[in-house]
């Protein structure tokens, strides 16, 4: 029951706010089956799904793709483990400089990425490390761990202590205790911690654009191809698979952090 | 269940739980084993680049060779105020402002939509609604601009078929607004700066209404005032903390962005399209690096600010 | 009788809080024991210092004759059953039940045969494929009973159990608690802040005070016989008579307590040489059913409180009135000397 109903111009900013924003994504996933070969003319003159295979045939394409999941698949990993390690020690301890270890996780996404782009670069340089995909890897790992981290601390905000304590009481020692209780009660927040990060690390392009050398992820490859006319079609057709893998992932991490009310046992 | 007590046979201890053991026992070793692998990489490989770069800064650079000797110096961070450069950080400046003001402008009515009318399956579909397009491909977004704005593209049909064609001519014909197409026009870049960032606007605007309990509206409506009072009275200073953590990620990110600049636009550098070149191209990575002060430096400043308007508790 | 479990000198600081201050007590084997206080008294650490959640600053805590101090809760042979019961949400009832066989190496067979066991000791036979959040308040306390119980411990600690229930309920498992420690004739350590529940179900009360163990006996003498003021007032209902009112009725300045249902309203008759009285203005008359209470304010300012039994059947309306004087008094035999606490 509400009393007073929002006016007509709040509702049109509200939703016409949603068009806005959704608006290039729908063009997006039209002009992939553009019959058009060149130029961006619209309404588009007719629909297609010809793309598509000549897209997946060019191996300059499937190289990026397959380059840009190892990375993502990679420094996905890493942030899982070293964002759970974090988050672990975080919660529930005091200790000197806990919020400098905060802070320093939450530095690579504070700062813009080409400072973090940058001084990795002459890191590298410095040590005598060639770019490739190791350093595309480490300069994602970077700025992904602090998303696990997010997730997983909430997760450990949400988890009753007592829950750790009556593991132990009951005869488990650490290692029991994590992998029969924490490690379940942990499972959705590490998924949708890796998800995100995966989106993140697949989409990249700032901090890559500095630490990939000549190798090529799929961002990068669209970016170069920005400057070439002819490819428009398969831009397009690469284009919407890039918003598809960024765009699913999120969509199930909300679903699986959602709630939340199936990990609360008592009934406080 | 009645069975005599008897002890229980000590389990034979393994390795592992002889580990456990010794970890119960050093809490502080505990922690530290948890803390060392994210220390190592953030405070070793991550500070020590970051530090590394900011010495970097104070490298000198020489013209002729191109090459970088490491006597140190101070004409880096002075060539920064070199009319040119201090032009590029300017623009880059008083873009990230705009940017930011335009967001929160825009932010507004959807977030107090979202906040104060609707509940259950509404407010999720508007949450997920703007979650998408935030996490959804900056680089696909940006291009989906480029096939907006061009020649003949989408947005010249829209203003086209609605017969406002002179007002976009006009538009564009402002100086400092305008340029001589809508994909070369610093309106152009405005508008894409202002679409990449505006989800991370909504968000925490939104939250912070959230917080705001109903009884508060009802009250103020109930001791007289109008509901303009009871917005700018009531739910704006109220929603400040959450425009100010929603303006760091809106000032920040366009701060460091170099892509748009280089996608859609006039000519003219950003920061970030700066350092690119500076250690590209030219070599010049002590410049680049100096450049990378100035973002550091002006984020360090907008956070201090922010902080004190609520930003950090509304994220 | 042995000793389940020994608290020597035992101190557990918190920064400057001393949460349990030089605690020296042994709980026998076999009995209902409770540890009784107000909250932040003390109660729950020492629950905790025995499961091993917690180390003590000092002193020595023996568990069964073996010093428990460095162990951890996974090496000691005591159970607990929390407060907010900490049922694991992702696991059924029956495994939750037989969680702690498992982490010891029982054989599935074995241990699932002793956890069915176990839910039907606390008659919970058909819920065993239930996920926790599918039960009611009182069956997760029932399941939190049993996963504890299976282990067989040598003592149960009890972190109020029942602090969550509502009142049918909590009555209702009292008796059953008690009906199973006797059962079982394992120690029950017990911490409530309900001093009802700590008297009917307990062989022994430790009342705690501000981290201090005020006093330790049967729940007949700690009513009957309390040492302290605190103990006087916190367990039951006490006149605590000290100071100068205490020096004009029995010449000493030394406390005492008097309680009410030990007390009577006086008529205008003398009072003999056993009885000692002392007069006020009547403030309020409560009738309870059972009883009726007056409350009297003294020319000090003090309460005082009379309970009267009702043993009367007609409806005779009571004998005076609010802001009436009073007088009320009791036999010396009935009072209790405290001594002030240090």
């Amino acid at each position: 029951m509400r009393s007073d109903r929002p006016s007509l111009g709040l509702r049109l900013a509200a939703w016409g706010g949603l068009l806005f924003l959704h608006f290039p994504i729908l063009i997006i996933g039209l002009y992939a089956f553009n019959t058009e070969t060149a130029g961006f003319s619209f309404p588009p003159k007719g629909l297609t799904l010809h793309w598509f295979g000549v897209a997946f045939a060019r191996h300059d394409v499937l190289q990026a793709i397959s380059l840009s999941l190892q990375v993502a698949a990679l420094a996905t990993l890493i942030a899982l483990l070293l964002g759970t390690l974090a988050a672990a020690a975080l919660w529930r301890r005091d200790f000197f400089g806990k919020e400098s270890v905060s802070l320093l996780l939450i530095l690579p996404i504070a700062l813009p990425g080409i400072v973090t782009g940058l001084a990795l670069l002459s890191a590298f340089k410095r040590f005598g490390i060639e770019p490739g995909i190791l350093t595309i890897v480490i300069g994602h790992a970077t700025f992904c761990v602090v998303i696990v981290y997010n997730n997983v601390i909430a997760r450990f905000r949400r988890t009753q202590y007592s829950l750790i304590e009556a593991s132990m009481d009951l005869g488990a020692d650490g290692w029991q205790t994590f992998r029969y209780i924490v490690l379940p009660n942990l499972g959705s927040a590490l998924l949708a911690g890796g998800m995100l990060a995966f989106a993140l690390s697949f989409d990249e392009i700032i901090v890559t654009t500095f630490t990939a050398g000549h190798e090529r992820t799929l961002p990068l490859w669209l970016l170069n191809q920005l400057s070439r006319p002819r490819d428009v079609p398969i831009t397009n057709v690469v284009a919407l698979l890039v918003m598809l893998v960024t765009m699913l992932p999120i969509l199930a991490a909300y679903y699986l952090t959602r709630g939340g009310d199936e990990v609360a046992g008592g009934d406080k | 269940m009645a069975t005599p007590v008897t002890a229980q046979p000590r389990e034979q201890a393994g390795p592992v739980r002889r580990f456990a053991d010794l970890l119960y026992r050093k809490p502080t070793l505990y922690l530290s084993l948890l803390l060392i692998p994210p220390l190592l990489w953030f405070g070793v490989i991550y500070l020590g680049s970051l530090l590394g770069l900011l010495w970097q800064s104070f490298y000198t650079f020489d013209d002729f060779s191109m090459t970088v000797t490491p006597t140190l110096t101070l004409d880096n961070l002075r060539a920064l105020f070199q009319p040119a450069n201090f032009d590029i950080i300017l623009r880059t400046l008083s873009m990230a402002v705009a940017v930011s003001v335009a967001s929160a402008l825009l932010a507004f009515p959807i977030a107090f939509y979202m906040a104060l009318h609707t509940s259950g399956r509404t407010k999720a579909f508007f949450y997920i609604a703007v979650m998408l397009p935030m996490w959804a491909s900056y680089i696909v977004k940006a291009y989906a601009w480029t096939l907006l704005l061009a020649q003949g593209g989408v947005a010249q049909w829209f203003i086209d078929q609605l017969g406002l064609r002179f007002l976009l001519e006009s538009l564009l014909a402002i100086p400092g607004v305008g340029g001589s197409t809508l994909s070369t026009s610093h309106l152009g870049r405005f508008l894409v700066f202002v679409y990449i960032w505006l989800p991370f606007m909504i968000l925490p605007i939104q939250a912070a209404l959230e917080r705001l309990p109903r009884s508060l509206l009802q009250a103020s409506a109930d001791l007289g005032a109008r509901p303009a009072q009871t917005l700018r009275l009531v739910i704006l200073p109220l929603a400040i903390p959450g425009i100010a953590a929603g303006s760091i990620f809106t000032f920040c990110l366009t701060l460091g962005d170099f892509i748009v600049p280089l996608l859609v636009g006039p000519p003219g550098f950003f920061i970030g399209n700066m350092v690119y070149a500076q250690q590209g191209s030219i070599g010049n990575l002590p410049m680049a690096a100096a450049f990378t002060l100035v973002p550091i430096v002006l984020v360090a400043l907008y956070l201090s600010v922010v902080k004190r308007l609520g930003a950090f508790d509304a994220l | 009788m042995s000793v389940a479990v020994q608290f020597t000198e035992v101190s557990r600081l918190y920064g400057q809080v001393r949460a349990v201050d030089q605690l020296t007590l042994d709980i026998r084997d076999g009995e209902f024991f409770s540890l009784l206080g107000p909250s932040g008294s003390g109660k729950t650490t020492c629950l905790r210092l025995i499961a091993g959640f917690e180390q003590p600053s000092s002193g020595s805590i023996r568990i069964q004759g073996v010093e428990a101090a460095g162990l951890p809760p996974y090496r000691r042979d005591v159970n607990t059953v929390f407060q907010d019961y900490a049922l694991f949400p992702h696991m059924k009832v029956l495994d939750n039940v037989a969680y702690g066989l498992k982490v010891k190496g029982v054989a599935k067979a074995e241990r699932l045969a002793r956890a069915r066991e176990a839910l039907s000791l606390v008659a919970l036979d058909g819920f065993a494929e239930r996920r926790p959040s599918q039960l009611s308040g009182g069956q997760r306390q029932r399941v939190a009973l049993a996963r504890a119980l299976v282990n067989r411990p040598r003592v149960l600690l009890l972190d109020e159990p029942l602090g969550a229930l509502d009142l049918k309920l909590r009555e209702q498992m009292q008796g059953e608690l008690k009906k199973l420690q006797r059962q079982l004739g394992i120690t029950f350590v017990f911490v409530t802040h309900d001093q009802g529940e700590a008297l009917s179900m307990s062989d022994r009360v430790a009342v705690f005070n501000q981290g201090r163990l005020e006093q330790l006996d049967t729940p007949r003498n700690l009513y009957l016989q309390p040492a302290t003021p605190f103990v006087a007032e916190f367990v039951g209902t006490s006149n605590v008579i000290r100071g100068e009112l205490a020096r004009q009725l029995c010449g000493s300045t030394q406390p005492f307590s008097i309680r009410p249902e030990h007390a009577r309203l006086a008529g205008s008759e003398p009072a003999s040489a056993e009885e000692l009285q002392i007069s006020g203005q009547l403030q309020d008359i409560q009738y309870l059913g059972a009883a009726t209470r007056f409350e009297l304010r003294l020319d000090n300012g003090q309460n005082f409180t009379v309970s009267q039994p009702n043993t009367h059947w007609s409806l005779d309306a009571p004998p005076v009135l609010p802001g009436q004087r009073v007088s009320a008094r009791w036999p010396r035999a009935a009072m209790v000397p405290l001594r002030e606490a240090p």
